[in-house]
């Protein structure tokens, strides 16, 4: 069977167990499992329009990626403190976005991995001169790279490797595929092991729901299911096995690394964009660092 | 009418839904049909889109924002855009003195007994951003006039942060927009207008 064909059933077959499951549970329990049941809802939602842009070709995977990286950066632009001169600045991050997706398009690695941390990097801050407010330029400055550096750098490593070109029949596609889906069910994961055993907490401060228990369950559990999903990579089984320990702890890192932002600025959720989750930044936090760590491994490995 | 319909399908609600971002709490506050006052804190031209563009398109015609005649008639093409695109009830805001005989509000009644929406601003302008003022009484003695009117708070943010007074460069951030539940008018101006006021200042 096809590689994408047999992934694809294997994720029907989750979605419909997981309906199938919080169906039953409802029935069961007196509570109300809304939450539980939007949040599942919102799966089917999110899984149905990433997968048909995805698998529609090269144009609709890249606008996806960019418009979700559009999307989260401004939520964080929405949450975050600015000062008025900042709009101005905020808008020519804002410019940033197309070309980083557009180098992706056209495969120009060098300017790819150079556009947002050298050359914006190194405009916004003259353009900050221009305005010529200098009080808050540092705060200023880091918080809008850092904006670019999470949401728009690190998420944009999704269109590149997308576009990696085909080893032993496996091409971009796949390995996409199986980051993104590893990265959101190591979420999954790190969530049931957490509700079921979880005691120690990790980080109290910044995320009191992630535990020892949680963040060690979803690493067995990720590790496992990298290995299982092997036939999307040309990995070998130890290869795979690093891929999973690799997506599993910077999945975690990377979640931890948002919930920081928002407790720095008093925000629980990101927003309101997908019912039982927040915003696309709850969403996509983990990718933030699993994107550039897997894309970089591979393209080590193989490239 | 068709003119305002295109502005808000093409334009306004593509911009302000999909590339801006509304996060609306309370929509089902949101009156389905007039008369009804809807009263709004004002930081931003984008206040009054951002509120229209919550309601469905065929509802349009009814919205009528209620601003300034002096800015918004003040030049052909803002007259243009504010009667024919938006379709304000121009407010003359010396008051009695200019406009002559007629009661100054007797244009907002009119519209209220043809069972339209108004959108007051009662804060008289956008001012600071980000910072109220206090509100003058307009709403109020509507509401006054017309007790079976509802009166909805609409608390805007976000549009300070987009397009402030005196900047021309939109810049997209999301907007946030809250709905009260209706109030009515009780039997003190004063006592309403602390009501209404109330409402903007509580927490989210």
């Amino acid at each position: 069977m096809n590689p994408v064909t047999l992934l694809v059933s294997i994720l029907l077959v989750l979605l419909l167990a997981a309906s199938a499951t919080i169906g039953l549970m409802q029935r069961k329990s007196e509570k109300d499992l809304g939450e539980l049941r939007s949040r599942i809802t919102s799966w089917w939602i999110m899984a149905a329009i990433f997968l048909s842009l995805v698998l529609s070709g090269k144009p609709g995977a890249i606008l996806l990626f960019a418009i979700v990286s559009y999307l989260a950066v401004k939520e964080y632009f929405t949450m975050i403190p600015i000062r008025r001169v900042d709009r101005r600045i905020i808008f020519w991050a804002y410019l940033s976005i197309f070309p980083q997706f557009w180098w992706a398009y056209v495969e120009w690695y060098e300017m790819f991995i150079i556009w947002i941390p050298v050359y914006t990097f190194l405009l916004l801050p003259f353009r900050q001169v221009l305005t010529g407010e200098t009080k808050g330029f540092l705060e200023s400055t880091g918080r809008v790279q850092w904006g670019l550096m999470l949401f728009v750098f690190s998420i944009s490593h999704l269109a590149f490797l997308y576009i990696l070109p085909p080893i032993e029949g496996i091409g971009g596609v796949e390995m996409l595929l199986y980051l993104v889906v590893l990265t959101e069910l190591n979420d999954i994961y790190q969530y049931i092991f957490g509700k079921r055993f979880g005691k120690r907490k990790i980080v109290p401060k910044v995320s009191p729901n992630k535990t020892v228990e949680g963040f060690t369950g979803a690493l067995v559990a990720t590790t496992a299911t990298a290995v299982v999903l092997k036939f999307l990579t040309p990995f070998t089984m130890p290869e795979s096995v690093m891929a999973g320990l690799l997506v599993s702890s910077a999945g975690f890192i990377g979640d931890v690394v948002v919930s920081m932002v928002k407790r720095d600025v008093g925000i629980k959720d990101s927003g309101t964009l997908i019912p039982g989750h927040g915003g696309i930044l709850d969403r996509i936090d983990s990718l933030t660092y699993t994107a550039p760590l897997f894309f970089h491994f591979v393209y080590y490995l193989y490239y | 009418m068709w003119m305002k319909r295109l502005f808000f399908m093409l334009i306004v609600r593509p911009l302000l839904l999909l590339v801006s971002g509304i996060r609306a709490d309370g929509l089902r506050n949101l009156p389905k049909d007039g008369p009804a006052i809807l009263v709004a804190n004002h930081n931003s031209h984008l206040d009054t889109l951002a509120i229209m563009s919550l309601f469905p398109v065929s509802l349009l015609p009814k919205i009528r924002p209620v601003a300034a005649r002096d800015y918004f008639f003040g030049s052909p093409l803002r007259r243009f855009v504010s009667e024919k695109l938006i379709g304000i009830i121009p407010l003359d805001r010396r008051g009695i003195q200019k406009s002559g005989k007629t009661h100054p509000l007797q244009p907002m009644l009119d519209a209220l007994d043809r069972g339209e929406i108004l959108i007051i601003f009662p804060e008289g302008s956008r001012g600071e951003p980000g910072k109220m003022k206090p509100f003058k009484s307009g709403f109020a003695h509507l509401a006054k006039m017309r007790p079976d009117v509802p009166v909805v708070p609409v608390k805007i943010g976000g549009t300070d942060r987009s397009l402030p007074k005196e900047e021309a460069l939109w810049v997209p951030f999301i907007l946030d927009i809250d709905i009260a539940t209706p109030y009515h008018y009780g039997n003190d101006i004063r006592d309403f207008i602390q009501t209404i006021e109330r409402c903007f200042h509580a927490d989210r």
